[in-house]
């Protein structure tokens, strides 16, 4: 366990960078971004997948199912829209390009 | 093995903050989240290699896991791929709800070990877990209904006599059993069951008072409070990566809410403890002068096409009637004929902050053409038309004017101050949020009754008979 100041400093950390990163966004990204920290917070399947590993017993299997179906979903939705999201901008610049 | 997955761990996590870096810039944004993804991918098979997991065919729990990551991954593509643009607010909120269930569910299995008689990892843990679970539930109830809001299952915005205060003893509530669930020694099972009922009761009613204007707003609070969720399940799993991405999207995550907030000028606060629209609705509609007046589609192409300067005001209507293709026709249209052809952007507009301009890019729109509100507003007294389709709210005069209007103080784009305002509309009912629009009974508007596409393609036939 990671515990007492050494979790805390983590916190702290992890909290600053995350406010530096999108400190300078155009608005034009603030959805894909949004989507993209939503894919972002997927990794909860790590962890739900290790509580599936350790469940015992029917109840405990069935909510660590739940738990590793939603956080697939959380994970591959997020990329997918994410990815269709910026895929638009993909197509659009070469276009912009060759107006200029 | 352990250490080779804690260094996946760890690279994954840098490859997040790397991946949404690169995500707030436009040229290098698909990039960083390929780049993500590879790394979420990588993470998740090196866990089945993590000594939780027993690797072996015939194992229930593997087979189980297995079969859950299919049809989880399976749904979620198949409904990312096929749901329209358009719709992608509500699916954002939906993906984000999965993931605030999934952190509740791991709390939840993990206080259910305790009530069995489980070994504490005491105190600090079993707070953490609570904690957890509460944000994650909250999380997950609420974005469920803003997604039933979002998509038209729920329209009406439902507030019971006396909400606040049922949602302060519902909060109360939740506090009182999450603190005898974190202090338990054994946790007792019924307690976790009331626990996790309450928080998911309490997200459903601190969403349902909410309007759909304030949604943006909302599913962004709800984005950034699923990762503390994670963030909190991953000091209870010991899982520096979930710490780290969970915090940091639970802070990127406030900041980018703060923004949305600022830019419809209203605190968060009001946001979730007024709702929009309910009570001064009733109090905008008294005085308004003029009738509205209607244009038909032939006259409205004529005045544009001997205009000078035209600015084209998109909001949600364009985007319902996937109007975005046909405008850029019009655009085409209309600068062949030397006519200066703008869009303006109003930071809130549509349903999310950013998603006109990803609409008006699918259609081919020049980014050049494309101004927010600080640059074009200095720009509407000398177009000879704004154009304003299937947007609201965010150009209601009584935002300026009208003390005691709900969107009081809300910055808007100036369309009232064209020469003339031609408004593209289905019917004639107030918008979003129920507010009566001064702007629509101005003397320099007229209405062009129709669908958004419909309507768009009309002036394009005007146009061209020129």
């Amino acid at each position: 366990m990671i515990e007492g100041l050494p979790a805390l400093y983590i916190f702290m950390l992890s909290a600053f960078t995350g406010y530096e990163v999108i400190s300078r966004v155009p608005v034009i990204l603030h959805t894909p971004l949004m989507s993209g920290s939503n894919f972002v917070h997927g990794i909860v399947l790590v962890g739900a997948m290790i509580v599936m590993g350790n469940a015992e017993g029917a109840l405990e299997l069935t909510i660590g199912f739940i738990a590793v179906a939603m956080a697939a979903g959380n994970a591959v939705g997020g990329y997918v829209a994410t990815v269709r999201m910026l895929e638009m901008f993909h197509t659009a610049k070469p276009k912009n390009e060759g107006a200029q | 093995m352990n250490l080779l997955i804690d260094a996946v761990y760890f690279v994954t996590a840098a490859i997040f903050i790397i991946g949404l870096k690169q995500m707030s810039s436009p040229v290098t944004a698909h990039r960083g989240i390929v780049w993500a993804g590879i790394a979420m991918l990588v993470a998740s098979v090196a866990t089945f290699g993590a000594p939780q997991i027993t690797l072996d065919i015939g194992n229930i729990n593997l087979q189980l896991m297995l079969v859950a990551i299919i049809v989880g991954s399976a749904v979620a593509y198949i409904s990312a791929k096929r749901v329209a643009m358009t719709d992608m607010p509500q699916m954002i909120a939906m993906y984000n709800g999965m993931g605030g269930g999934a952190a509740a569910a791991i709390a939840a299995v993990e206080l259910v070990k305790l009530s069995g008689g489980a070994e504490s990892h005491g105190l600090t843990v079993q707070v953490l877990a609570v904690l957890g679970a509460v944000i994650g539930a909250v999380s997950f109830s609420g974005s469920v209904i803003a997604f039933a809001k979002l998509q038209g299952i729920m329209k009406k915005t439902l507030r019971l006599p006396l909400h606040q205060v049922i949602n302060i003893a519902l909060f109360a509530a939740v506090a009182v059993f999450g603190y005898l669930v974190a202090t338990g020694h054994p946790v007792s099972f019924d307690y976790v069951i009331i626990f996790f009922v309450l928080a998911i009761v309490l997200g459903v009613m601190v969403t349902l008072p909410i309007g759909g204007a304030d949604m943006p707003v909302v599913i962004s609070l709800f984005n950034a409070l699923t990762g503390l969720a994670v963030a909190f399940e991953g000091f209870v799993l010991n899982n520096a990566a979930m710490i780290i991405a969970g915090t940091v999207v639970g802070s990127s995550g406030t900041l980018l809410t703060q923004l949305m907030a600022k830019a419809m000028n209203r605190p968060i606060s009001n946001v979730l403890f007024s709702s929009f629209g309910s009570d001064g609705g009733a109090a905008a509609e008294e005085d308004i002068e003029g009738s509205m007046k209607e244009i038909q589609a032939n006259d409205a192409a004529i005045m544009m096409a001997y205009g000078q300067k035209v600015i084209i005001v998109p909001g949600y209507g364009m985007a319902v009637a996937q109007a975005q293709h046909k405008l850029k026709e019009m655009q085409d249209l209309l600068e062949a004929r030397g006519v200066d052809v703008k869009y303006a952007i109003h930071p809130v507009a549509g349903r999310m902050p950013g998603h006109m301009n990803v609409l008006l890019a699918e259609a081919g729109v020049d980014y050049d053409k494309i101004l927010d509100l600080d640059e074009i507003n200095p720009e509407f007294p000398t177009a000879d038309v704004a154009l304003v389709i299937g947007a609201n709210d965010v150009v209601n005069p009584v935002a300026r004017t009208n003390p005691d209007s709900p969107i009081y103080g809300m910055p808007i784009l100036d369309a009232d101050h064209a020469h003339n305002v031609i408004v593209i509309k289905r019917g004639k009912g107030a918008g979003f949020s129920g507010i009566e629009n001064h702007l629509f009974y101005a003397d320099n508007t007229q209405m062009l009754y129709g669908d958004g596409q419909k309507a768009v393609a009309e002036l394009i036939a005007g146009i061209k008979a020129l």
